[in-house]
């Protein structure tokens, strides 16, 4: 038995950048258990789609693992309670995806015994179940994409089984700085990683999966190989790749491995590619083997603005403050706080925000130096040379400032993925990620109100054509009268003289 | 504890204008030094003159904009312009010709336009085309360089500071005694009347490729160039596209009508090329932006000058052939635009 070596791999990615890693400060230890905290506070909306339903009342007394709220439409994924205790109030409490501003969450007072909700049903080996009921099932476990996207896991599988499939491939890229939680996942949880790539596997009927790995994370590498090794599963390649910001996001790893480029619009599954988060895989190997749901993840705390910067594995819904409290709190510099990595992350307003599925990184950063102003762009095309979809960002910042919608469209505005990359060389500051942000949702605005314009153009035509359809069925039943009337003779169009008079007295103004 | 919003990305940007800009001013120190060395010491002279009425022009318009005055100075890009045109200047040269040159470049190319970043024309080379037309005499006084020369004349200081102050020498030396004709204006002439290059070669101007001095100019030039190639201030794609450009057809022409033609090498050494190709031709607001579209924005200028060199009545192309490009530019971008990932390939046609 070999072990399979990590083959090296550079794909045809335009651009990026190579940014200091500063991974080092969070990987020096191993994942720390954040411990069950006073307070869990469980937003409804964890993930894209419709927010969950919840199930429980004020005051219910509810134990860990139990359902809490339950997927609500065509999109949406179900909560799960991450320990156990009584359910004080479902209030709106500060979040992270809405930048600390409020969204409806559940909060539980925790009695601190984690006493655990009885399994609806027995854990069985994942191949007896049919590969479609273990997709429902993965929806059930309240599953989503752990690498920040939050897609529900399981809907994203359905849509995938519906197009014809050819490679699996585990993202273990994770290419911003400062964030090492799926690199520590990977060293410590190969076993359950590699359990779950053979669950996706299963569900998919697919037989080529790739597990791609940043050339910076040898831990990482060696342990995902030695894992391998000894499960000596042939359909499962470990992938190396050149340490390259942004070569972790879902459409560049696809371009990177595949050499194929996802259709502006369109998602890995159409050029036959499943992309998964290796903490996705390992939850989904939780939930199916060990009948855990999706109740805690791995986040890392870091930056100059944290004491101890390290890994810990948090219960969803604990509050940052907590885990910045159980790295040792901050330090004097402390000035940002952001969830997420310092290129894509969202900086919030206050640390009583609840770490989410989505909660990949905390970051404190220290007051950033005074950056010059904004400068006039001098077209160095910088920008142009690192962004990784090949837009001209120095093009669409003039057409963004003009507010020319059809240039920005035609531009590629729409396929710009924020990654960032375009800010950190600009030498004349310009926040180009930030404007591009704000000129997407102006094109939105724009074609929400085309929308509703042509609703209520819809209407008024209709309203105008039913108009006309009464009319002209009023004046076919009118000439009908007056034949019959003629038919008649005059004594009865008398009659109807008569009638008409006595009408227009009654009632003058008609 | 509560915190300051604000918007991603949370890491700063490490270069800025105003580096890049004292980039190019440091990378022509060798050349300015090369250029003092073999034709005296009014090149200081036009690059004071030059720098203050650059930096006068900016004010003003700066202040005429509503523009703040201070910070903007500090990109240097005023300074760019100014140390440009005085490697544009004979060394010889009235302070006024220069002083015109400098605000037209500032107040008209520059701020006219919109100030830096928006304007169409390479500033410092508009400035030197509007000097040529209007000062045609003045521009075409170039003395003997410091080698190369039997009758060579060493204009002091005092000398050429009083022709730059007034436009005249002292009464015991004539213009005739230190003025020369330039190798480019050698060779024009030359074989215009029917001698062969391997015959004006001959000449005491002349260096081993183009004129003396001149070519060791040209050689400190490409050696700041490098150094701005090296530190990513500049990029290959349009130095190597004007030097293909002008070499191609040089090179082409010198082999399949020997005896008449310049040698490629003379092309490259003499006049503005390798000035043009490091340091004017990449003046980023005014040059393509796409990698193709530098290659051919670089190619254009480099054949452009051959073009002028060649069949044109001017001596050298270099400004012309910079200004004319420029105004492709925009056509240029628009043929150039890459393919954006994802979206289906250009078929030709398409818009």
């Amino acid at each position: 038995m070999s072990s399979p070596a990590a083959t090296y791999d550079l794909g045809n990615l335009h651009g990026g950048l190579r940014l200091p890693a500063e991974k080092a400060q969070s990987t020096a230890s191993a994942i720390q258990s954040v411990p069950i905290p006073n307070q869990l506070v469980l937003p409804i909306e964890q993930h894209v789609g419709e927010p969950a339903h919840p199930i429980v009342g004020i005051g219910e007394y509810v134990r860990k693992g139990q359902l809490l709220a339950e997927a609500y439409g065509s999109l949406s994924a179900p909560i799960h309670a991450s320990s156990s205790g009584k359910v004080v109030a479902i209030e709106p409490w500060p979040v992270s995806r809405r930048l600390g501003r409020k969204a409806p969450c559940i909060v539980i007072e925790c009695d601190g015994e984690d006493r655990e909700a009885e399994l609806p049903e027995e854990t069985v080996p994942f191949n007896t179940y049919e590969p479609e009921s273990l997709l429902q099932k993965i929806l059930q476990g309240g599953i989503v994409g752990l690498g920040g996207a939050v897609f529900p896991t399981g809907q994203k599988l359905m849509q995938a089984t519906t197009m014809p499939l050819e490679y699996l491939i585990l993202n273990g890229v994770e290419c911003e700085p400062y964030i090492s939680c799926d690199d520590l996942l990977m060293r410590e949880q190969a076993a359950e990683l590699l359990g779950g790539v053979q669950i996706l596997m299963y569900a998919l009927a697919l037989t080529d999966c790739f597990i791609v790995i940043e050339s910076d994370k040898p831990e990482a590498i060696s342990a995902i190989g030695e894992a391998l090794a000894e499960l000596n599963d042939a359909r499962i390649t470990l992938k190396q790749v050149p340490t390259i910001y942004p070569s972790g996001g879902e459409d560049q790893l696809v371009q990177l491995v595949t050499n194929r480029e996802v259709p502006s619009g369109g998602l890995p599954t159409d050029v036959g590619c499943v992309v998964q988060n290796v903490g996705t895989a390992a939850a989904i190997y939780r939930w199916i083997c060990e009948g855990e749901p999706l109740i805690s993840r791995v986040t890392t705390v870091t930056g100059p603005g944290v004491s101890s910067p390290m890994n810990v594995t948090a219960r969803i819904g604990t509050t940052v403050a907590d885990i910045i409290s159980f790295a040792g709190g901050y330090t004097a510099g402390a000035d940002q706080l952001i969830i997420g990595g310092p290129m894509c992350g969202k900086s919030v307003t206050t640390d009583s925000v609840p770490v989410v599925k989505a909660t990949n990184c905390i970051l404190v950063l220290n007051k950033a130096s005074p950056l010059s102003d904004e400068q006039p762009c001098i077209r160095c095309g910088e920008c142009a040379t690192v962004c990784p979809i090949q837009l001209l960002p120095q093009q669409l910042f003039w057409y963004a400032c003009a507010d020319n919608e059809e240039k920005l469209r035609s531009h590629g505005l729409t396929d710009c993925i924020e990654c960032g990359c375009c800010d950190l060389v600009c030498p004349s500051h310009i926040p180009l990620t930030a404007d591009f942000r704000n000129a997407k949702a102006r094109i939105q605005e724009l074609a929400d109100e085309k929308a509703r314009a042509e609703r209520a153009r819809l209407r008024f035509e209709s309203r105008n054509e039913r108009l006309e359809t009464e009319k002209q069925v009023r004046e076919s039943e009118l000439a009908l009268q007056k034949e019959e009337a003629l038919k008649a003779g005059p004594a009865a169009i008398e009659e109807i003289l008569k009638r008409q008079q006595k009408k227009q007295d009654q009632d003058p103004e008609d | 504890m509560e915190f300051k919003r604000r918007d991603a990305p949370f890491i700063t940007p490490t270069s800025d204008v105003a580096s890049i800009m004292r980039h190019v001013l440091y990378a022509l120190i060798p050349a300015a030094l090369a250029y003092v060395w073999y034709f005296g010491s009014g090149f200081i002279l036009n690059l004071i003159v030059a720098s203050i009425f650059c930096i006068a022009g900016e004010s003003l318009m700066l202040r005429l904009r509503g523009r703040p005055i201070e910070s903007t100075l500090a990109d240097y890009s005023a300074l760019v312009t100014a140390a440009l045109l005085a490697f544009a200047m004979p060394a010889l040269t009235p302070w006024w010709v220069t002083a015109t040159a400098a605000l037209f470049a500032t107040v008209v190319a520059k701020h006219l336009y919109g100030g830096l970043g928006y304007n169409l024309f390479n500033p410092a080379m508009a400035g030197y085309v509007v000097a040529l037309v209007a000062f045609p005499m003045h521009m075409n006084l170039w003395t003997a360089p410091r080698m190369g020369d039997i009758d060579y004349h060493f204009v002091t200081i005092a000398e050429t500071a009083r022709f730059t102050l007034t436009g005249s020498l002292p009464d015991y030396l004539t213009f005739d005694a230190i003025s020369r004709a330039t190798p480019l204006d050698i060779v024009k002439a030359g074989l215009n009347n029917m001698q062969t290059f391997d015959e004006l070669r001959a000449y005491p101007m002349m260096g081993d490729f183009g004129g003396r001095g001149w070519e060791w100019i040209g050689n400190f030039t490409a050696f700041g160039g490098a150094w701005l190639l090296l530190k990513k201030i500049i990029r290959w794609q349009i130095p190597f596209g004007v030097l293909m450009g002008l070499l191609i057809p040089a090179s082409l022409m010198y082999v399949l009508v020997p005896g008449v033609n310049p040698s490629p090498g003379f092309h490259l050494f003499t006049g503005g090329t390798i000035l043009c190709a490091f340091f004017i031709a990449t003046d980023p607001v005014s040059a393509a932006t796409s990698d193709k579209g530098r290659l051919i924005y670089g190619f254009g200028i480099g054949f452009l000058i051959y073009a002028i060199r060649e069949w044109g009545s001017y001596a050298d192309g270099v400004a012309f052939a910079v200004l004319v490009m420029n105004m492709a530019v925009p056509a240029i971008d628009y043929l150039t635009r890459p393919h954006i990932v994802g979206h289906p390939l250009k078929k030709r046609g398409d818009p």
